[in-house]
């Protein structure tokens, strides 16, 4: 206990040195808390913008889907199927969706589009779809309308409440076929589906494709994206081996690669900020040991043991960069907190060009606790370990030295 | 009268590669319980290094120190350095206490080493400020103290492990001729009143004056070992 009372006292002797070591560790955690949950919070954001403008966390399909997205591998929808889905706690919505692709076609235009056939309460839960609207009224189940996209109704010098036929094949070489009052239309982020998205009821769309009670696939949200691959595996563990279960990273793996690009990037950045802290800490322990080569000789003469001496130094050392953590930790949480509420927020043309592809262009912080924890630890660790240094001096200490003027 | 340290024929030599330096060279050497020694002789005579060897803090190139009887030179450095937490007490010419722990914290430091338990340091930390007249002084920290007080508290701190000597490095060297007088006044009452075994390496003729027995060495050897009437009996 002594030891640690003249740790504590020895901390105090140069204030300097020690508010130094101190503030380098201070920075350090804050920065760090601050990219990681930085880092965290864009790709939470990113993937929020993707999964929820159209695929969804998790889909079900009929097995096969995904290779070969013909309504021929559909599947018959089932209040038991969803019951079965939503027992799982992870789960919190469930949303049908029957999809395939048709013609357009209005006087003397015709252009390709997907049509997707919705829930519609259920697909504005998932996707806020209504939220996209620009123009007209969004769908209601018992509609026979289509609520298009923008682009796609450019492309066909169409308007509003303006009338378009769907030609398509349906179920099992059916001919679809239809025609529908344009209700609504909503505007896209992705110029890709902005050009050729039309949404129809899905009673509507099952009728347009002859496949009455028929789905392609359950879109679903989870409670914790950060699960989303244990989640998957879950349901398909529940459902069996005649549907699959993908999450987004599955379907849409580029996205995936994107994150995990630039998740090195940051991690780049995080490498330099460790760097610049070991240094500062180190800087402060060469110091240290310069200033105190005579006593730490003179203590050994007297008689006090390296081990001794050694579990001092540690605990000095331990003692700056647990305040340092601590310190670093306390400040650090009201700033990400506040960066969560008040998201970073890009302007001008770099926000547009993210709006484009139906991301908002802000960088809100990610309050997971685990950020705190674990780069308060890693921090930690690093001084534990540059904390060494003086202890192996220590051991390589000869009294006689160190005591030389 | 009993042996307090025996050193056979010991050497130390430096730099034995390129131009050998004899720091101490065959020196033969006994010092007896309650002496109050002063090794002399110009810089770089050997004062010190002879001083570090018969302290346990080096080792001699060749021949043996006997402290009590126990030969020290074959000691590895972990029980050397707990031989001399219980057997020698050390007084150096400066920066000699922990800046950040009171004059009484200092003294009791040791003790603190030594594990003895917290009443018996109290009350031998109480005697020996009486011993050094700093009673006064036991709350400041070094900082606030004079040299001469400084190194007070440092004999006080040396004597507090109960030693068999002490063995001081220079101990006036930093200090006024008061303060000089003062702590040599000191150490002659420890001397004479406990029989306390002083060894200091010193050119400072206030010291070799007081010194009842003087060596004193020129090139790593004593070259003269005078006893003289004790200056405490005149």
């Amino acid at each position: 206990m002594w030891i640690l009372q003249l740790a504590w006292k020895n901390l105090w002797r140069n204030k300097s040195r020690t508010a130094i070591t101190m503030a380098s560790i201070f920075f350090a955690v804050v920065l760090s808390v601050l990219t990681s949950s930085l880092k965290t919070g864009i790709f939470d954001n990113l993937i929020k913008n993707v999964v929820s403008f159209y695929s969804g966390y998790v889909q079900v399909h009929k097995a096969g889907y995904w290779e070969e997205q013909l309504l021929d591998n559909s599947f018959a929808a089932s209040p038991q199927l969803e019951k079965t889905i939503l027992a799982q706690t992870e789960i919190t919505g469930v949303t049908p969706r029957l999809e395939s692709f048709a013609l357009a076609s209005a006087e003397m235009n015709t252009k390709g589009c997907l049509v997707v056939g919705i829930d519609p309460a259920k697909e504005d839960r998932l996707t806020h779809l209504a939220a996209k609207l620009i123009a007209g009224e969004y769908l209601k189940p018992d509609d026979n309308a289509v609520l298009a996209s923008e682009g796609l109704l450019k492309r066909m010098k169409l308007q509003l409440h303006d009338t378009l036929v769907l030609i398509g094949q349906g179920y099992q070489g059916a001919t679809a076929a239809g025609k529908y009052f344009i209700k609504g239309v909503a505007r896209f982020g992705s110029p890709d589906l902005n050009d050729r998205l039309l949404y129809l009821p899905l009673l509507a769309a099952q009728n347009m494709f002859e496949a009455p009670a028929m789905l392609t696939s359950y879109v679903l949200s989870v409670r914790n994206p950060g699960l989303v691959n244990a989640t998957s595996l879950s349901v398909q563990q529940r459902l069996g081996n005649e549907y699959e279960v993908m999450s987004w990273e599955k379907m849409m793996p580029d996205i995936k690669q994107h994150i995990q690009g630039d998740s090195n990037n940051m991690q780049v950045v995080q490498l330099f900020l460790y760097l610049l802290i070991s240094f500062g800490i180190f800087g402060t322990s060469l110091m240290m040991m310069a200033e105190r080569r005579f006593e730490l000789g003179m203590l050994v003469a007297i008689g006090m043991k390296k081990t001794k001496l050694a579990f001092l130094l540690l605990a000095e050392s331990v003692l700056a960069v647990l305040i340092g953590c601590i310190l670093g930790i306390m400040a650090s949480i009201p700033i990400v907190y506040y960066l969560n509420r008040h998201p970073l927020r890009l302007g001008g043309e770099v926000a547009k060009a993210y709006e484009r592809f139906g991301f908002e262009a802000i960088f809100p912080t990610s309050t997971d606790s685990m950020h705190f924890i674990t780069q308060g630890l890693f921090v930690l660790l690093i001084g534990l370990i540059l904390s060494l240094y003086p202890v192996l001096k220590l051991i390589r200490l000869n009294p006689v030295l160190s005591m030389k003027k | 009268m009993k042996t307090v340290i025996d050193a056979h024929n010991i050497s130390k030599t430096y730099n034995k590669e390129n131009i050998p330096v004899y720091a101490v060279n065959n020196v033969h050497l006994h010092i007896n319980q309650g002496e109050f020694t002063a090794l002399v002789g110009p810089s770089g005579s050997g004062k010190t290094t002879l001083l570090n060897l018969i302290g346990g803090l080096d080792k001699p190139d060749e021949g043996k120190i006997e402290i009590n009887g126990i030969d020290i030179s074959a000691m590895s450095p972990n029980k050397l350095i707990d031989f001399r937490l219980l057997n020698i007490g050390f007084v150096f010419q400066s920066f000699n206490l922990i800046p950040v722990l009171t004059a009484k914290e200092n003294v009791e430091f040791i003790m603190q080493l030594q594990g003895i338990p917290k009443a018996a340091r109290e009350e031998r930390i109480n005697n020996l400020f009486k011993q050094i007249d700093l009673v006064d002084k036991m709350d400041s920290r070094p900082a606030q103290l004079s040299g001469g007080q400084q190194q007070r508290v440092a004999v006080a701190r040396a004597l507090a492990s109960k030693p068999q000597f002490v063995l001081a490095d220079e101990p006036t060297a930093n200090l006024d001729t008061a303060s000089a007088s003062n702590l040599l006044d000191i150490m002659a009452l420890l001397n004479k009143e406990e029989n306390i075994t002083f060894i200091f390496s010193t050119h400072d003729a206030r010291v070799i004056e007081r010194a009842r027995r003087v060596i004193t060495l020129v090139d790593g050897r004593i070259v003269s070992d005078t006893a003289k009437v004790a200056v405490h009996e005149e």
